[in-house]
């Protein structure tokens, strides 16, 4: 494999931050932490920064390994690095796990530092905007006013709206990939699934797993399965799978007798042996929640009318999780206010996942856009 | 009067849009290809606005050209933008190959205070001559056969006067060019490039 255009082996880090966090629940964070990734250099007026925004199940590795050995980079490796569209040769590129997360920041796994065992379920519910005011101090404690841009595709691309409208002035251009304003009830009605599969498996024990030794291994599984079908669409995995049988003739049982299934299992279990069950409750819960038109009486165009930064809104025509016609609802937002923005519908057969694929097009955009973006903060 | 059309640089119909477009205004054109237009209005006239384009290739060049270029089709309207919210809307030599034509010059004068329209002109004398002599039109204007022709609604002068008046369109200007000179004489015979701008007619 060439790693050429590789950032090669990376390290993650963690910030440490004392000053309590009111969340937007109400509920208080007296203390802490966040791992991030970081690749490229910053450059002397600390003004070339991009910060990736992850969906719902990515964190702050975004791209790189940490050992020669690992199998996968990061998960938007085929995005980020020198030469590739998001060049690191040109910008600081931030990937930062969101509290909540299970993979380093603050969340139900990781460890309250008051009571010395797992937050569990005492760790709050968090919200889009409860992780952009932490990004932004994460900005802060990296000595970034302003960001060149803010990129998110799914829950990220909220992330990345949010940040046009409890930050503004920190914003040059922002990237709302494969996003929504909000869910639609449909939508809602998958987490809710996912998360009642989760909250009945006997392990679970309200969230408390790890103080029983047991991990919901079930629940997480299944509520990944059905999250995968989601984010495929109907074309591509009849085209992946079909009918195709796993060992060529009927068994008439319940195992596995598809490839679909297999793929299905396969995918559920990888998940369920590596992701945080108290985590996945919370990320799908901040993407129910998210709705910034709600304060402004369902006005998605007033809700946005403080922002400045330069748009790029890109769906694909297969995602029927976060439709072309979701994203259209933003850049009608954007329109409104006479904002700059670009707006791509890419063709694409991969359903919502197309957001993480190298689809030539796709990553023609990015290169395109991104090349005209000055690293300088005078444009 | 009429200036003439100088800027020999663009397409004729281009030259003589940026005569119709002020100074300062935002504009939305439809079909913007690799925004040519827009660029030339920006850069001429300090207008703002957006293209909009739904083929990959152009919208990328648009983009490239550092144009807000957005991405869809004009055969479903234009929902997401409102009511009066533009100075121009221009469609330059998109009408004839548009299905729903009735609808986009609806949508148009909805979202557009003025709106321009150009097409090449079906009644030119020498698309009559050759179907006169039996064949389908084939010229520099309309260089497509019969068989693989986007163009599906042409019309000639007569034609689109005939729809203004019957959709209580305003006519706030017509010219028709043949090699980017006015023709005031027989303008449906020897006009080869059709411009108009329009406005709605208030009762």
């Amino acid at each position: 494999m060439s790693e050429s255009n590789s950032v090669g082996l990376v390290k993650a880090q963690i910030a440490h931050f004392t000053q309590p966090l009111t969340l937007k629940s109400g509920a208080v964070l007296p203390q802490y932490h966040l791992a991030y990734e970081t690749y490229g250099e910053l450059n002397a007026d600390k003004s070339n920064a991009v910060l990736i925004c992850h969906a719902l199940s990515g964190n702050h590795h975004v791209a790189g390994r940490y050992r020669e050995t690992d199998k996968y980079p990061g998960w938007w490796d085929n995005l980020v690095g020198p030469g590739k569209p998001l060049d690191t040769n040109r910008f600081f590129v931030i990937g930062v796990n969101n509290l909540g997360g299970c993979h380093g920041s603050s969340g139900p796994s990781s460890v309250n530092p008051l009571t010395d065992r797992p937050y569990s379920a005492t760790f709050p519910v968090v919200t889009v905007e409860d992780w952009v005011e932490s990004q932004a101090r994460l900005l802060d404690y990296l000595g970034i006013q302003q960001l060149a841009a803010v990129i998110g595709g799914s829950l990220g691309g909220m992330q990345a709206l949010q940040w046009n409208i409890a930050y503004p002035e920190r914003v040059r251009h922002a990237f709302i990939i494969a996003s929504a304003p909000n869910l639609t009830a449909q939508n809602m009605a998958f987490n809710e699934v996912a998360r009642q599969a989760i909250i009945t498996d006997p392990e679970f024990f309200d969230g408390d797993y790890y103080n029983h030794g047991t991990v919901p291994r079930r629940g997480l599984r299944i509520a990944r399965m059905l999250g995968h079908i989601t984010y495929l669409s109907d074309d591509v995995m009849g085209e992946k799978f079909g009918r195709k049988l796993r060992h060529g003739g009927l068994k008439y049982s319940f195992d596995v007798e598809f490839e679909m299934e297999s793929y299905l299992r396969y995918q559920g279990d990888k998940f369920a042996g590596e992701f945080d069950a108290n985590t996945y409750l919370r990320m799908t819960r901040a993407l129910d929640y998210f709705d910034p038109a709600l304060a402004h009486g369902g006005d998605l165009s007033q809700a946005l009318r403080g922002a400045r930064a330069k748009f790029v809104v890109i769906s694909f025509t297969t995602d029927w999780r976060f439709s072309p016609a979701r994203s259209r609802e933003i850049v009608k937002a954007l329109l409104d206010n006479r904002l700059p923005v670009k707006y791509a519908e890419v063709t694409s057969e991969h359903g919502h996942d197309a957001f993480l694929m190298p689809d030539p097009h796709y990553h023609a955009i990015m290169r395109a856009y991104l090349a005209q973006i000055d690293g300088g903060r005078h444009e | 009067m009429n200036k003439p059309v100088k800027n020999i640089d663009i397409r004729p119909d281009f030259a003589l849009i940026t005569q119709w477009v002020t100074a300062n205004s935002n504009v939305l054109d439809l079909g913007c290809g690799d925004g040519t237009l827009l660029t030339h209005l920006h850069a001429t006239l300090n207008t703002t606005g957006y293209g909009i384009e739904k083929d990959d290739a152009n919208w990328l060049a648009a983009l490239k050209n550092g144009v807000d270029v957005i991405q869809m089709n004009l055969e479903e309207g234009l929902s997401g933008f409102e009511d009066q919210s533009f100075d121009t809307v221009i469609l330059s030599q998109t009408l004839q190959a548009m299905h729903n034509t009735e609808s986009i010059v609806h949508e148009m004068l909805r979202v557009g205070r003025e709106v321009i329209v150009t097409f090449p002109n079906f009644g030119y004398w020498r698309n009559r001559l050759q179907i006169t002599l039996g064949s389908m039109p084939v010229s520099k204007s309309l260089p497509y056969q019969w068989y693989d022709t986007p163009n599906v609604h042409l019309c000639t002068v007569r034609d689109f006067d005939q729809f203004c008046q019957q959709h209580q369109i305003q006519v706030l200007e017509r010219r028709v060019l043949t090699e980017g000179r006015d023709v005031s004489l027989w303008p449906n015979l020897l006009g080869n490039l059709a411009m108009y701008r329009l406005k709605r007619l208030h009762h």
